[in-house]
């Protein structure tokens, strides 16, 4: 690995991001990197936008992930997949992104089509992995709530992250509740 | 087992900044906790909540910041360890007590803890910087930058203040409080109730002329702790490798020390970085040296140049020539860690390999949705504000005060015209009832107010007894979720339970209306629609000040 690897998350409020957030952590601690996050609480949670930063590697200083720095980009609903593009540059970034619309009443502009969205996330990536992550999960568990799991499993199994998959086992064990747990390692499986 | 307890000295275990902070004060050995819930600092009452029971730590939640800090004050004059913490608002608040019992000083310890939040996050109102609160209490600052720090000081803090017997602020942001990392562990010291004697006769009371031989006192504490500071570990000087002979320097202090590091790193520079964490008093004997022998300073800091303003003051005798810059970075929002980066590139002349200008040009062409927060599913509000919007007038004007009904002002809702502190939806809607529009087209318009539980016991009474006391008729609407909901449903004074779960009177908002003098006051489901809707149009036309409680549970509250 080189020195440091940087993870954006995005989505919209109650999606799971945090818990992400707390499982990729841990697997960075036990795996023997330094490691940082950056989350908001609060307002920010309510159906808003929500956007998290993990940083890990031999020493990292700051907890949030640079303008064009992010390695991979995790984004839970589509729309925030373009806000990350912030994020983004056509050198190093991979995008992986679940196919989901959400828009509320609270939520005002034009949706794009996956289709242009996919368009726009190409000029900020190297590479777009575009998942029917949601959809998958739902017609499996029904637990659409757990799609950022699925998400994660994924980005593991397929060497997006270069964090070893028994470090993230142990991390979910410790953070998801006990009677959720099985659940979350079968979606983290499918 | 909260991991927070753990007893294993040593082990490294990965905490938000907040947590820390509470880890830092059970390591300091912490009797009495207060605190109102505000974000960014409400995980530190979150935390004590859960634990203090186990931890043998006094924790509550308080009426409001001001009561807040004041039961920590009683603590710490009676010689125990108190910390308080509040979001910067709430200091605003607090500060009336704040200022005096810095004069008076305390006998055991007292940490008051203080989240800014750059950016406004979580904060209507304003952006404060509440940096200036020290200068202007004379009250001891420390800024810790991550989670270890976060631990490490609070532990300074109480030791300081213990050593010169004064409160101390613990000043955090955002991404400071809500940030993670792994945190090293050190020995829980189980509080140990100290007190030897009794509060010794007149020793707090501010009344003259004992005030101004207090202020004597506390200029002369203020030199000492300059002084002190000196040689405490928490302002370092950090050099690149090779980077003995540089000219160029940053000062910064709290989370853009951070950025500032990652900066150098990325541009591979050798420039030597003064890290402040004793912010007041400043030190400015460490600054002085630094700056001594510099061509071109960077200060870095989020908000206001609150540092930079001291610099300038310093070099002004020791190193006049000095190219100080600062305010290049933004006053408003957060910094970010290229927005440093761009900083540090332009005084040291070294490129930064990535072309941030075109990456951002092209970024703004993106076609982005706004997306405004949300009543949560199934929120009682939704029924509120729909019932307000079927029953208010076309000319009325709408109150809005501090909670998850601020989001009264996005849309669908849109109905707020002010949002101004705690509390202030009554005592403006007072204001503007008082105005009669006589000599103009203008009809006197409808005032509807909406007051949260929480927020009418934290600050809504004064204003609510002032429109009985001076006879103005505005529709003030309760909104009794029973929680405190924005902040992570922390229980309040209606609630019947303490912030440690002890069972206590629950204090009914009724009866307190009441004992203000209104007599326009009826409580309602806002399920019943067509009464909620009815009461509001009938209560439009009073002569007097109007009251309906809209009583309805938060969707989150466990049945």
């Amino acid at each position: 690995m080189k020195k440091d690897f940087n993870i954006v998350i995005v989505g919209t409020g109650g999606q799971g991001l945090i818990t992400l957030l707390k499982i990729l952590a841990e697997a960075a601690m036990l795996q023997g990197f330094d490691v940082r996050t950056s989350e908001l609480h609060g307002l920010s949670q309510r159906g808003g936008s929500v956007e998290c930063h993990i940083r890990f590697g031999k020493k990292v200083f700051s907890p949030l992930v640079e303008a064009g720095g992010a390695d991979l980009i995790i984004a839970l609903e589509q729309n925030e997949a373009l806000r990350a593009c912030y994020y983004g540059s056509r050198q190093k970034t991979i995008f992986l992104l679940n196919k989901l619309n959400i828009f509320t009443p609270a939520s005002s502009g034009k949706t794009l089509t996956i289709d242009r969205i996919s368009g726009d996330l190409k000029k900020f990536s190297k590479i777009v992995i575009l998942l029917d992550g949601s959809e998958i999960v739902k017609k499996e568990t029904g637990a659409i709530v757990a799609t950022g799991i699925y998400m994660l499993g994924y980005a593991i199994h397929d060497s997006l992250i270069p964090l070893k998959e028994k470090f993230i086992l142990e991390a979910m064990k410790g953070i998801i509740k006990e009677k959720y747990l099985e659940l979350n390692l079968k979606i983290f499986n499918l | 087992m909260e991991k927070i307890l753990s007893k294993r000295v040593g082990e490294r275990i990965i905490l938000l900044g907040n947590e820390a902070i509470v880890r830092g004060a059970l390591e300091a050995g912490v009797n009495f906790v207060s605190t109102f819930p505000g974000t960014p600092a409400s995980e530190i009452g979150d935390v004590f909540s859960r634990i203090s029971k186990k931890a043998g730590v006094y924790f509550e939640f308080s009426t409001n910041e001001k009561v807040a800090l004041e039961a920590a004050a009683g603590a710490a004059f009676s010689g125990l360890n108190s910390l308080v913490a509040m979001k910067h608002f709430g200091l605003n608040v607090a500060s009336d007590a704040l200022l005096p019992v810095v004069y008076t000083g305390v006998e055991g310890a007292m940490v008051v803890m203080v989240a800014d939040d750059p950016g406004c996050w979580s904060s209507a109102q304003t952006e404060q910087d509440s940096r200036y609160f020290a200068e202007l209490a004379h009250i001891p600052m420390i800024e810790p930058s991550d989670p270890q720090e976060c631990k490490d000081f609070t532990k300074f803090a109480f030791e300081i203040s213990h050593k010169f017997k004064i409160p101390i602020l613990l000043r955090i942001t955002t991404r400071v409080a809500h940030q993670q990392t792994p945190v090293k562990l050190s020995n829980i010291q189980y509080p140990i109730s100290n007190i030897q004697k009794h509060i010794k006769k007149g020793r707090f009371s501010t009344m003259p002329p004992n005030v101004l031989r207090m202020k004597k006192e506390l200029l002369e504490k203020t030199e000492k702790i300059r002084d002190f500071s000196k040689n405490f570990p928490i302002n370092q000087i950090y050099r690149g490798p090779t980077s003995v002979k540089s000219k160029i320097g940053v000062i910064c202090s709290g989370v853009s020390y951070l950025y500032v590091m990652e900066a150098i790193g990325e541009l591979g520079l050798n420039l030597s970085v003064l890290k402040l964490g004793f912010t007041y008093p400043f030190p400015e004997k460490i600054v002085g040296n630094f700056i001594k022998k510099l061509q071109r300073v960077l200060v870095v800091e989020e908000l206001e140049s609150y540092l930079e303003e001291q610099v300038r003051a310093v070099a002004k005798d020791i190193n006049p020539k000095l190219e100080i810059f600062g305010k290049d970075l933004p006053k408003i929002g957060e910094l970010r860690p290229e927005y440093v980066k761009e900083a540090i590139s332009k005084i040291s002349g070294k490129k930064s390999k990535f072309n941030f200008k075109t990456h951002q040009q092209n970024f703004q062409k993106l076609n982005l949705l706004k997306r405004f927060p949300n009543l949560c599913p199934g929120c009682p509000y939704w029924l509120v504000f729909s019932g307000i919007k079927k029953a208010a007038p076309k000319n009325t004007i709408f109150g809005g005060d501090i909670g998850c009904y601020m989001l009264a002002g996005c849309p669908p809702h849109n109905i707020q015209d002010w949002l101004i502190s705690m509390g202030s939806s009554i005592g403006i809607a007072h204001g503007i009832s008082k105005i009669q529009y006589q000599k103009s087209n203008i009809q006197n318009p409808k005032v509807i107010s909406i007051i949260g539980d929480s927020t009418f016991f934290h600050a809504g009474i004064p204003g609510l007894i002032n429109t009985v006391f001076n006879k103005s008729n505005p529709l003030i609407i309760i909104l009794d979720n029973g929680t405190t909901g924005m902040t992570g449903h922390q229980p309040h004074p209606g609630v019947g339970k303490t912030g440690s779960g002890e069972e206590t009177r629950a204090i009914k908002i009724e009866d307190i209306v009441s004992a203000c003098g209104v007599k326009n006051l009826k409580i309602i489901d806002p399920i019943n629609q067509d009464e909620f809707v009815n009461t509001i149009k009938e209560f439009l036309d009073k002569k007097e000040v109007s009251v309906i409680i809209a009583r309805h549970p938060c969707v989150f509250l466990k049945k």
